[in-house]
């Protein structure tokens, strides 16, 4: 039987919703789980206390601690690094194979799984460097894990900035770096920020790779050679063990907010990218 | 790029206006600002406290029981930090030669060449259990049984006398101690089945094997706790107290492993092992913060926190 | 100007720096791994599917085919929901709709990989369990994983491709008659094809390269599977679950399998380069 074209339309279309629904529903369905058996757990004592019996009570103040150093460690070393190389890259060269070449490698380095980046660290820096499971280690591990894909979002946003920008700016008789620092840079920023608070929520998501630089320990850190666990490696380890599904849930509920936090803003300096290319 | 490049671009005789700060670069300098902030207070700068840390990494049967000795330890000495990671006593060993940790925790016994290097110092036996859902009817197997479970030959739990179902074998993975003495102890050289499924921790085996009725998987003693059934083996019940007795055969040493002073004969390491204090004196590089902790675990009030935790007394 | 001379030195340092530090890390990453590769013999290391270190045997097989299969899994959900839901976004959602919705969907592409696994394992492997068979923990329940964790990207993408596509063509197509839907599977998804293929590589990509929620879910056996409700273990779970105790050989060996990732990632970046080059010769001319 062949149907109308119309009623194959109204098939087809009624499918895709279907298929379009199931989807939103179920990525709501995770985040609303999560928060709903998470934040009636979220007390000022949880934020604020030190983890109790292996983290079945207490709260989870030195993993909030941990993240935001070693978040604080790789965007502090990436950020400068990423966005100086993209400018060299894009204002201070002239297209051609080497540049090609390193776009691909950053590319495919941006690709790369995270664990073998933590596998590089915990020989490397661990170990060779003596540096032991340490935020140091953990941090620079996350700095090198994110960097490729700084670069890249760098340099696509400089890219980006109109050539007449700089046309007219250095027709002012302003020198190359005033140029860059005064226009090129302003026009990209938003573009650059997104790069870098996407960062932030990779490293904030990382588990693998910390738990075998920055190890897992419990404890305040006292300083950068200390090891310290993050907001997701505490979510797996007590998940994984069943130590308390309730401070899990509620550590994830944290979790979960941050990272749509960073990733509202991110989206929210990507449209003011947007606007002002256009 | 081709289409931006027909807007007209701003006149040049007239002065551009200045451009006002993006609120985006603003908001990007404070965040930057607050996480440095938030570093040099959380951290303390650069300073090495390694030599005021103890590090102890490895099994991750021993690893809770460390914890517990450590928050214990901790109200009579605040002014050292011990440090507790899992990994695995592989790792843990690994640990200890890279440097990575003062002390390795191993769940099993030590391999002739890893004495060459290390000093084994027991602080507690544990007993190996083999667990089953709550709902399976087995009650008791034989080491034999055991053996054949895992190796592969017996498929199915009626073949045991329990339910028609596929039997879920779970195993730790390579670098386990516990692995190891489940080797040692139970398969007597037999390979166990490829298609056995493979958790990273004591806690994940006893999670799965809580929540699948056809489970069967290995961990602990000292950590079953209530929710997962400890097969009796032979008749025997796993307890501590038949691991006391002795008549609960399926036993493995907790070990606190130190790195050997090199040139110690081997002989007096294997002996020593069963002496609180030689391990002590043939240890290498131990500081004064590490010795102390391992004096409190081999102490009366150390021992009886294990105990108190369904661990058997080192002697 | 001598100023602006001084600071182009400086740049240069930088990023010298910044590029020869990654390149080292990918030299380093070969160098420890290439060499276990030759030693062992590709076929040994590649087709056999003894995996015994603790016997100087490295076969990564069985692993290879877990990532492969388990990829393909979550590239099949990832296509048919991923790519549905972009078609409803642009083509047939009212304007409204879909600027909510868009970006409400990137925003869940940022959740923790464990978080996703641990919903895996405590609502969708007791399901598999109990109605399909098997321990559960199965490629199966990998796929679905995984196919929900790359659908924000696959979605994302394939909107901004179709999205790309001008409006005239749809235009002229309705003009000559064609109902909307016609439109989209004759005109439209033709045109966006290289966008939508650059989407499903990185889709596919991320999938590759997954670690934690693939270690909570899969079962982490050896075998090499025979069912989708087997037991499966990936590259990426092999890694992370040895690394922490392998030396010498052993240690080697996974960073074989590291570069054995890095050449799949390459060729997958290969495929994506080529076929987006593709693209920007074809700018319609309408």
């Amino acid at each position: 039987m062949r149907l109308s074209p119309a009623l194959r339309q109204k098939a087809v279309v009624t499918g895709l919703w279907t298929l379009a629904a199931l989807t939103v529903a179920v990525l709501l369905f995770i985040v609303v789980y999560v928060l709903a058996k998470g934040l009636p757990h979220v007390t000022w004592n949880f934020l604020t206390d030190r983890p109790r019996e292996m983290g079945k009570a207490g709260g989870i103040l030195p993993m909030i601690v941990g993240t935001l150093a070693v978040t604080a460690l790789a965007v502090l070393i990436a950020a400068p690094v990423g966005v100086v190389t993209a400018i060299f890259l894009t204002e201070y060269t002239r297209e051609g194979k080497l540049t090609a070449v390193i776009r691909f490698g950053a590319d495919c380095l941006a690709g790369i799984p995270s664990i073998i980046f933590g596998l590089f660290g915990f020989v490397f820096f661990a170990i060779t460097l003596k540096m032991g499971l340490s935020i140091l280690a953990g941090g620079l591990t996350l700095a090198i894990m994110v960097l490729p894909t700084i670069i890249r979002t760098s340099e696509e946003a400089i890219r980006a900035v109109p050539a007449a920008y700089r046309e007219v700016s250095l027709g002012l008789g302003a020198t190359r770096w005033q140029t860059v620092t005064n226009v090129v840079l302003r026009s990209a920023l938003p573009g650059i920020s997104t790069g870098i608070v996407l960062s932030i929520g990779r490293s904030v998501s990382e588990t693998a790779a910390l738990i075998l630089t920055a190890g897992s320990a419990l404890r305040m850190p006292q300083s950068l050679m200390e090891s310290s666990r993050t907001l997701s490696v505490h979510f797996y380890i007590l998940s994984r063990e069943g130590i308390s599904m309730d401070n899990a849930y509620a550590t994830a509920a944290i979790l979960i907010v941050a990272i749509l936090l960073i990733n509202i803003a991110a989206y929210w300096l990507m449209s003011r990218f947007i606007a002002k290319a256009s | 790029m081709a289409l931006r490049m027909t807007q007209a671009p701003p006149a040049p005789q007239h002065k551009r206006p200045r451009p006002k700060v993006p609120v985006a670069a603003a908001l990007t300098v404070v965040l930057v600002l607050l996480l440095v902030l938030g570093l040099i207070w959380g951290a303390g700068g650069f300073r090495k406290t390694r030599g005021k840390t103890v590090t102890l990494i490895g099994s991750t049967s021993v690893e809770p029981f460390a914890e517990l000795l450590a928050e214990n330890f901790d109200q009579g000495h605040s002014d050292i930090s011990v440090e507790v990671q899992g990994g695995g006593s592989t790792a843990g060993i690994q640990a200890l030669t890279s440097g990575l940790a003062d002390i390795g925790m191993c769940s099993r016994s030590l391999s002739k060449e890893e004495q060459q290097t290390m000093t084994p110092i027991v602080i507690a036996r544990d007993g190996l259990a083999v667990i089953v859902n709550e709902s399976n009817p087995i009650d008791t197997l034989t080491e034999e049984q055991i053996r054949s479970l895992f190796a592969g030959d017996v498929t199915n739990w009626k073949q045991l006398g329990g339910s028609d179902s596929p039997v879920n074998l779970i195993m730790r993975e390579e670098g386990s101690g516990t692995r190891e003495a489940f080797m040692n102890l139970v398969m007597r050289g037999r390979e166990t089945a490829l298609r056995a499924l493979v958790q990273e921790s004591n806690g994940a085996v006893k999670e799965l094997v809580r929540t699948d009725p056809a489970g069967v998987g290995y961990m602990s003693l000292g950590l079953v706790g209530t929710e997962v059934k400890a097969v009796k083996i032979k008749g025997v019940e796993a307890t501590s107290e038949n691991v006391r007795r002795g008549t609960y055969t399926l036993v493995r040493p907790f070990l606190f492993v130190v790195r050997r002073r090199v040139g110690e004969a081997t002989s007096q390491g294997a002996a020593a092992s069963t002496r609180a204090n030689s391990p002590l004196a043939a240890a290498a590089g131990l500081t004064p913060q590490a010795k102390t902790l391992i004096e409190y675990v081999l102490s009366p009030p150390g021992q009886a926190v294990l105990e108190s935790q369904g661990l058997v007394a080192a002697q | 100007m001598r100023q602006d001379k001084i600071i182009q030195w400086i740049l240069m340092g930088v990023a010298l720096t910044a590029i020869g530090a990654l390149a080292l890390i990918a030299i380093f990453i070969f160098k420890e791994g290439l060499p276990l590769i030759f030693r062992v013999g590709f076929s040994d290391f590649f087709l056999s599917s003894q995996w015994r270190p603790g016997q100087g045997q490295f076969g990564i097989f069985p692993m290879i085919v877990g990532s492969l299969v388990v990829t393909a899994g979550a590239m099949v959900i990832g296509l048919v929901f991923g790519l549905g839901c972009a078609i409803v976004l642009t083509e047939f959602a009212p304007r409204r709709l879909a600027t909510f919705v868009k970006p409400a969907i990137e925003l869940l592409a940022g959740i923790p990989s464990v978080v996703y696994g641990f919903m895996g394992v405590v609502i969708l492997v007791p399901i598999i369990r109990q109605y399909l068979g098997g321990p559960g923990l199965s490629m199966l329940a990998a796929s679905i994983i995984l196919g929900i964790m790359v659908l924000p990207t696959v979605t994302s993408i394939s909107v901004d491709a179709l999205r790309a596509v001008p409006r005239s063509y749809r235009e002229g197509a309705i003009a000559l008659g064609a109902t909307r839907w016609q439109t989209t599977r004759m005109v439209v998804l033709k045109a966006a094809r290289s966008g939508l293929v650059t989407a499903f590589i990185l889709g596919m990509g991320r999938a590759v390269g997954e670690t934690m929620a693939v270690i909570m879910v899969a079962g982490n056996s050896l075998a090499l599977p025979r069912s989708i409700l087997d037991s499966v273990r990936t590259l990426t779970s092999n890694i992370a679950l040895e690394m922490g105790y392998a030396t010498g050989e052993h240690r080697q060996a996974l960073f074989a399998t590291g570069v054995t990732l890095f050449i799949i990632i390459m060729i997958l970046n290969s495929i994506a380069l080529t076929v987006s080059r593709q693209r920007a010769q074809k700018v319609p001319k309408v």
